[in-house]
């Protein structure tokens, strides 16, 4: 079990924010902490790498509790990437790249070497990016060279609050798909603090929603929208556009068959999801669709009453 | 009083230039003015003495930087420690007062502080070093107060949060980019205390002023000329080293201190 | 996890306090000569105790520290910094008195030469007293114009109580000069108007000029920076040959006042030394007004005058104010300089205190200037807290 929270509190000026949270995170899940202000999300990530200290219970990293490790121990062990990125104005990305590794005693070689792969991970020409400074870079980039920034000294954990919230929708979509890639290629176990329901619905291997304080439910994407727990979650989620929101997160490939008499002039890839065979179906005015596979095969058909109706 | 510059920033080379030409004229000056007897006479006619005898020019030039190289080196020492001292646990909690201090400092002319240091030590270079060492002390402390403050606190969060002990976020993080509000303030604490140093000439202290004073009292222009001519060239001097040193410095960070109004 | 100690009390004032005790038992409260000439035995402010005290005074005394130490350790409650204001208006007065009426009672029982003078014990506390108080009306984080009348109120206890002293040595001086201070302090406003009205008036068309002209601004500001740097003292001295050159060449303007000495050179210099603390702020000002209310403004067919007066000028105020503050707070302190130069004013009572090494001259001399200082800059900060609120 990489983390776990065990009748953790945190009280704030007298008012409890935090109340018996009981959490179990274990080892490559990608865990969004979803909730409205105010529910104390950034407060159970913070308490985490112990930049807000916890008050009652006990939090357990990989079975240590984290008061007994030595704090900056910790801290260097566990990536942090923030919304308005902090990065050191002064230095040079590389250099910004470079804090934990150097920290930690890595010597030259191997730490230009971890920078310009990090780089490249992030889609940014080490070339052109390694030796300007942070103000030469877009919203965007600056991000993403956070993120790289987080994952330089390949730490168990990564912490991030809410770190696309600040970006054009156009570079917060490149950069959740990115994120997405990285945690399939490196199977690390992600924290990520969230209030956009999509954002968590497209990253999450499992959501916990937050409010004031405690859980209200967690579990998959898919058991939120189709089981929601109760009237808030529902309401969270965006009560009307339940359906349509589980429908992104299915795929088409178990409706796909052969169905006799039809032979749809448009096709679908096998890979796409409900939604987006139904957005299609609609634009064409069309109920079947042909479901194409790799090298362009028809693979079969889907109609929409199946795809409604099961 | 000087505050923080405006001039466009130039490349160093000019500069250098710019200082070397105002080294070159203030040795001149200082080394060639007790020669410049015909000069002085033909200007002043009027005058049986024109010409500054009493002590060499140079002489008091000398004892006049001493006099502020040893009260800046303590007032900048001083003001950083405590402006730096404001990072820690228990500093902080005297921070407002230094900002309080340090503003008070900025409406006090600092005339004043030399002639209250006299009831207190008496006369000679004594009031003039402790008055100047105090009145140094504000524009260094505020310059840093401000510096510190600038640091974008998201910057020092992920600094902290990357396992960043206190201190190397001090030196790593804060200093480096506190360094060309600092440098502002030693600056101006610097080019500030030449002015009040030559004034230190009324309490007792053999500084350019001296010529100044002298003349004042005696209706002896000439002096006055010969005095003023060195001083004001010498805080000249002083500032352009300083334009110098900042490019020096912080020529490839981010915006420039100059840009501010 | 608990607050620590350091968080919860009030360090600074624990500082004051430490400082004040130290200097009621370790430097001078009052200083005793039997003439002007010599400086004096030191009387310690337990001598003055001993001989002026009552078991009133003491038991005030004795409420003034605790309520002293229970601020220092339950800084959080707003009635104490209000109580611990009162206390310090009461110090401030309090000490006064006590010097005053010893004073009072050494020259009855000695000679009419007699001098009382103020020690450096005396001095010190009555700054910590005025710090003290200072931290406390900072604690209750008012807005500046009550912020500003209790800095006021906390003065008056000991304004009225100022004919106590009449026996101090301090007092006495002031009564030998009481005809100079008037027209001294009217010298020096004087001073300062001649020198800041023009600055602000050419100051601020020179400004317009340079948003239009760039060249002009890249000429101006190296010479404006140039004057900056060069001492005052220095700067009168530049202008005192020249000008006595021209009043020789033009009788006419030496009739009208114009010489090498006096107020010529003076008013010359602080003229030029609050040209860029002006320029610099009305162009910031002129600068950061938003450009589509000056296109709306012109969109509406306001002519140039109209939309100087009516858009830049209100917008750029608040900026524009931050320069004649520091304008006119720099040369109130100059001013006091130009006094070597023989222009007068509040700097003449100072230096003939330093020439004649009459010290209490001195400070009568340094306390008007500062007061003054401290007057306009809060007059101008209240000012512009006044226009920030008109949206």
């Amino acid at each position: 079990m990489m983390i776990r929270f065990e009748h953790t509190r945190k009280i704030y000026d007298g008012a409890t924010a935090i109340t018996d949270l009981n959490l179990d995170i274990p080892q490559g899940e990608l865990l969004v902490l979803l909730g409205p202000s105010g529910s104390g999300k950034s407060t159970v990530l913070k308490m985490v790498n112990r930049m807000v200290s916890h008050d009652g219970g006990q939090i357990l990293f990989k079975g240590k509790e984290i008061n007994s490790f030595n704090v900056q121990d910790l801290r260097r062990r566990m990536g942090y990437a923030i919304q308005s990125v902090g990065l050191f104005p002064h230095r040079t990305v590389a250099h910004n790249i470079a804090t934990v590794p150097r920290l930690l005693g890595w010597d030259a070689q191997r730490v230009q070497a971890r920078t310009y792969e990090l780089l490249q991970l992030l889609a940014m020409d080490p070339e052109q990016y390694a030796q300007r400074y942070p103000h030469q870079l877009s919203g965007g980039q600056q991000q993403r060279v956070g993120v790289a920034r987080a994952l330089a000294a390949d730490p168990d954990v990564l912490l991030m609050d809410e770190p696309f919230g600040a970006l054009d929708p156009v570079t917060r979509a490149a950069l959740q798909v990115a994120l997405k890639k990285i945690h399939r290629a490196t199977g690390k176990t992600i924290l990520f603090v969230t209030h956009d329901i999509d954002e968590a619905l497209l990253l999450a291997t499992r959501i916990v929603l937050l409010n004031q304080g405690h859980i209200t439910q967690a579990g998959t994407p898919l058991e939120l929208l189709q089981q929601p727990a109760n009237d808030f979650v529902a309401d969270f989620l965006g009560r009307a556009d339940l359906g349509l929101k589980q429908l992104s997160l299915r795929s088409i490939a178990p409706y796909t068959k052969a169905i006799e008499g039809t032979e749809p002039s448009h096709t679908i890839a096998h890979t796409a999801t409900l939604r987006e065979a139904i957005s299609q179906m609609a634009t064409l005015h069309v109920s079947t669709l042909s479901v194409t596979g790799e090298s362009g095969t028809v693979l079969g058909q889907v109609q929409a009453t199946d795809l409604l109706e099961n | 009083m000087r505050e923080l510059g405006t001039l466009p920033l130039q490349k160093p080379r000019f500069r250098a230039n710019r200082l070397g030409w105002s080294v070159a004229a203030l040795l001149l000056l200082a080394y060639g003015l007790p020669y410049s007897q015909p000069l002085f006479a033909t200007l002043f006619p009027a005058l049986p003495r024109p010409l500054y005898l009493q002590e060499p020019i140079a002489e008091l030039m000398w004892q006049h930087i001493g006099l502020v190289l040893v009260s800046s080196a303590l007032a900048v020492m001083l003001a950083t420690l405590a402006g730096l001292a404001t990072t820690s646990e228990t500093g902080r909690a005297l921070k407002p007062t230094m900002e309080t201090l340090a503003g008070i400092g900025q409406t006090f002319p600092p005339v004043a502080i030399l002639a209250v240091a006299v009831p207190v030590v008496g006369f000679g270079e004594l009031p003039a070093l402790i008055a100047l060492s105090i009145f140094g002390v504000l524009p260094v402390l505020q310059a840093t107060l401000a510096g510190l403050a600038s640091v974008p606190l998201p910057v020092i969060d992920s600094a902290r949060a990357m396992g960043m002990a206190p201190r190397h976020i001090l030196t790593e993080v804060q200093i480096p980019l506190t360094i060309p509000f600092w440098l502002a303030g030693v600056r101006t604490s610097v080019v500030v205390n030449i002015g009040t140093a030559a004034i230190a000439s009324t309490v007792g202290a053999k500084t350019l002023g001296l010529p100044i004073i002298v003349g004042l009292s005696g209706f002896n222009t000439a002096y006055v000329l010969q005095g003023a001519i060195v001083l004001g060239l010498l805080a000249i001097t002083a500032d352009l080293a300083f334009d110098w040193l900042a490019l020096i410095l912080h020529g490839q960070a981010t915006s420039a201190v100059d840009d501010q109004t | 996890m608990p607050v620590s100690l350091v968080q919860r009390c009030n360090l600074v004032l624990a500082l004051y306090v430490a400082l004040a005790v130290g200097a009621a038992c370790g430097l001078p409260f009052l200083r005793l000569a039997p003439n002007r000439l010599l400086s004096g035995e030191p009387v310690y402010l337990s001598d003055v105790l001993q001989q002026q005290g009552s078991p009133l005074l003491l038991a005030l005394m004795l409420a003034n520290v605790a309520l002293l130490c229970f601020a220092v350790w339950q800084p959080k409650k707003r009635i104490t910094q209000a109580l611990l204001i009162l206390s310090m208006a009461a110090s401030l007065a309090g000490v006064w008195r006590l010097a005053g009426q010893f004073a009072s009672s050494a020259i009855q029982a000695d000679q009419a030469f007699t001098r009382i003078t103020l020690g450096a014990g005396f001095w010190t506390l009555v700054a910590l007293a005025w710090l003290m108080a200072l931290d406390a009306i900072d604690r209750l984080q008012l807005k500046s114009l009550r912020r500003l009348l209790l800095q006021i109120a906390l003065m008056l206890p000991l304004l009225l109580s100022l004919n106590v002293g009449q026996h101090l040595s301090i007092a006495q001086e002031y009564a030998n000069q009481r005809d100079v201070f008037g027209p001294a302090i009217l010298r020096h406003l004087q001073i300062v108007l001649l020198a800041v009205v023009p600055a602000l008036l050419i100051g601020f068309v020179l400004a317009w000029r340079m948003t239009r002209t760039r060249s002009l601004r890249q000429a101006l500001f190296p010479v404006l920076n140039v004057i900056q740097t060069i001492p005052s003292i220095a700067l009168f001295g530049l202008l005192m040959a020249p000008l006595a050159w021209v009043a020789i060449q033009l009788p006419a303007l030496g009739r009208a006042g114009i010489s090498g000495v006096g107020l010529a050179p003076a008013v010359i210099a602080l003229f030029m030394y609050a040209l860029l603390p002006i320029i610099r702020s009305t162009l910031a000002g002129l600068e950061q007004v938003p450009a589509e209310a000056i296109n709306a403004a012109r969109a509406m067919g306001m002519s140039a005058g109209q939309l100087m007066w009516q858009v830049e000028l209100p917008l750029a105020m608040p900026v524009l104010l931050i320069g004649l503050r520091t304008a006119v707070v720099q040369t109130t302190g100059l001013a006091a300089v130009s006094a070597l130069v023989g222009a007068g004013g509040l700097g003449q009572i100072m230096f003939d205190g330093l020439f004649s090494a009459a010290n209490e001259l001195v400070i009568l001399g340094v306390i008007p200037i500062v007061f003054l200082a401290l007057l306009a800059d809060t007059f101008f900060k209240v000012l512009s807290s006044l226009i920030k609120k008109r949206p």
